[in-house]
């Protein structure tokens, strides 16, 4: 194994910013602002998903439905299909799982232009319990006919995206959280839908991550840096449509692929990043996520280290792949 | 131009006699749904709705959402009537057939002129909700007219956009239920009974009129009504009958989701000569 060790790189430093949903609150009102076609529906959430400050600003372009996510779908669909740019949102776990069938005949099947942003993604939502937790709506959001689906990192590329899912013309997912976010992006990053970013360059190993464990696979990457492993970490931000290009050549140019996603291992991110290196150039992979379960109440951290989405794990998973790459 | 209602019936004759044809060269198709609900979408496409055939994107146009979706070869023969160019009526014998774009169910991305791609029952009243909403947004004079099964009432979902409507305070939308008592599996007092129909709307707070819906002169009323109504939704309770037009489908839960047989066809266009 080559040890070649960078001893310029600055090691990643968790330093906190806003939650992805705080970011995503805070754009869309500044989306309102710029076009009078921006509206946002609501299910009785938004005060968690921070569209409340949509709502004061813009009362006249703020509809409530209460809590019936089906409906909310459905109206959003409507808004879109008169000429609306309609952010809709509400827990993942509750658009995506009680609206999936609206997102598929209004949104996807109907072609509109509807945005869809579930908050309080993934396991880190902490103590509210799996039954708030949404570990299987990037798999559902992907298997919807021509959606885009991403998931930012932090504030800066939540802000970016939400940005960008507006300016782009067809159904969007953005799956935000609720904790705080590592900063991991200054406010010059440029983000471009499907297009991944490369945060780290690496010849060992690939760590490929998005949402909350980009952080995380950048402090592997120091972890691993410390045993002479040299990892490249991407951030997959868009699931779909996939950098394919980027997978392909991490694949040919380190011969080893992580990917940590905070995501059941089914039919995420791991699954889609898999076919596209089976389909171009095949090599050794590791996957980091949920294994079929439910997590538990909890602080964020505490369920990043139970169910085995910590760095160490990305470390370990990426220490399993390079001695299967031998 | 207003037509006189001989000129409606006459249409609806002929809207019939496509629907039967159009079924039974498919060899699949619910044709009882289809019969019930003439009067009504003929009403609307060729007396009150503010469309322009020929400009079918029109901004300021009224909208026909067909919720339940499989009575789509009454939309179909409409639009085709009314003029509608991606609604050719040559072709309306290519009902379900491969490369047709009258598809199974109304779908938007082979006739563009539709409002909503439907089918999946339930969903219609929402987008309806949303585009009276977009639409007063913009203070467009653009009216919504949804048509709901009776049967598709037992959906969740129709009364989560049922109590929204009204909250909204939209009056550019009305739901139209075409109340023919027979769903798939049969009756619907025997599979779910929805009844009293009228009150439940009543009770969402819609304004509710009830209505016979082959009589175009209270169709006609009704819609009127609905359009004089401010601050609140209006829901037509239309009392249709099941394959109304040909005697031995009329109230037989077998012609809900059954083609006519070539025969059965003879029968049924010497009916509605």
């Amino acid at each position: 194994m080559p040890a070649q060790i960078n001893t310029a790189k600055p090691k990643f430093e968790i330093k906190m910013g806003p939650s992805t949903r705080e970011a995503f609150g805070r754009t869309v009102v500044e989306l309102g602002r710029e076009n009078r076609d921006v509206v946002v529906v609501d299910a009785d959430l938004s005060k968690s998903t921070m569209t409340t400050y949509f709502a004061k600003e813009f009362p006249d372009r703020f509809f409530s439905c209460g809590i019936a996510e089906a409906n909310m779908v459905g109206v959003g669909a409507g808004l879109a299909m008169v000429g609306k740019i309609p952010f809709i949102a509400s827990f993942s776990v509750f658009v995506m799982n009680k609206g999936f069938e609206q997102m598929r005949i209004g949104a996807a099947y109907g072609r509109s232009n509807l945005k869809v942003v579930g908050t309080h993604s993934g396991i880190t939502i902490g103590e509210d319990g799996p039954s708030q937790m949404s570990i299987e709506e990037i798999s559902l959001a992907c298997s919807l006919a021509g959606f885009v689906v991403m998931a930012p990192a932090d504030e800066n590329a939540a802000k970016a995206l939400v940005r960008a899912a507006a300016a782009y013309n067809g159904p969007v997912f953005i799956r935000c959280g609720r904790p705080k976010a590592p900063v991991v992006y200054g406010t010059d990053q440029k983000f471009e839908i499907g297009k991944s970013i490369e945060l780290a360059a690496g010849g060992d190993i690939t760590l490929i991550a998005n949402g909350l464990l980009v952080a995380q696979a950048l402090l592997a990457a120091d972890l691993l840096e410390a045993e002479g492993v040299s990892a490249r970490v991407i951030d997959m931000h868009t699931v779909k449509p996939l950098d394919r290009d980027a997978i392909a050549r991490a694949a040919a140019e380190t011969g080893a692929i992580v990917v940590a996603e905070e995501h059941l291992v089914d039919g995420g991110l791991g699954v889609r990043v898999a076919q596209a290196v089976a389909e171009s150039n095949p090599c050794v992979m590791e996957f980091v996520g949920i294994h079929d379960r439910y997590a538990e109440s909890g602080h964020p951290d505490e369920m990043l280290e139970k169910y085995g989405l910590a760095a160490r794990d990305i470390a370990a998973a990426a220490r399993k792949a390079l001695a299967r790459k031998r | 131009m207003a037509k006189s209602i001989p000129e409606l019936q006459g249409i609806a004759k002929r809207v019939r006699r496509d629907i039967v044809e159009m079924i039974t060269a498919a060899k699949s198709g619910h044709p009882g749904g289809s019969l019930s609900a003439v009067e009504i979408v003929v009403e609307l496409y060729f007396n009150h709705m503010r469309i322009d055939p020929a400009n079918p994107k029109w901004a300021d146009r009224d909208r026909f959402i067909l919720s339940k979706g499989h009575a789509a070869p009454v939309l179909y023969s409409v639009m085709a009537e009314r003029g509608y160019a991606d609604a050719p009526k040559d072709k309306l014998n290519t009902l379900r057939q491969f490369g047709s774009v009258f598809q199974g169910h109304p779908d938007m991305r082979f006739i563009p002129s539709l409002e909503a791609s439907t089918g999946s029952l339930g969903q219609g009243l929402s987008l309806g909700l949303g585009m009276a909403l977009g639409s007063r947004l913009d203070a467009r004079p653009s009216r919504f007219f949804v048509m709901l099964g009776d049967g598709e009432i037992q959906e969740g979902q129709i009364w989560e956009a049922a109590m929204a409507a009204p909250f909204h305070k939209v009056d550019n939308l009305v739901a139209i239920v075409d109340y023919n008592r027979i769903q798939l599996d049969g009756f619907v007092s025997d599979i779910m009974e929805v009844a009293p129909v009228a009150a439940k709307w009543r009770e969402f707070a819609w304004h509710t009129v009830e209505i016979d819906g082959h009589d175009f002169a209270a169709i006609e009323a009704a819609l009127a009504e609905a359009a004089a109504t401010k601050g609140r939704p209006t829901c037509i309770v239309a009392h249709t009958i099941k394959g109304k037009g040909v005697s031995f489908m009329e109230n037989n839960p077998k012609f809900h989701g059954v083609a006519p047989t070539q025969d059965e066809c003879k029968l049924a266009l010497q009916e509605l000569n």
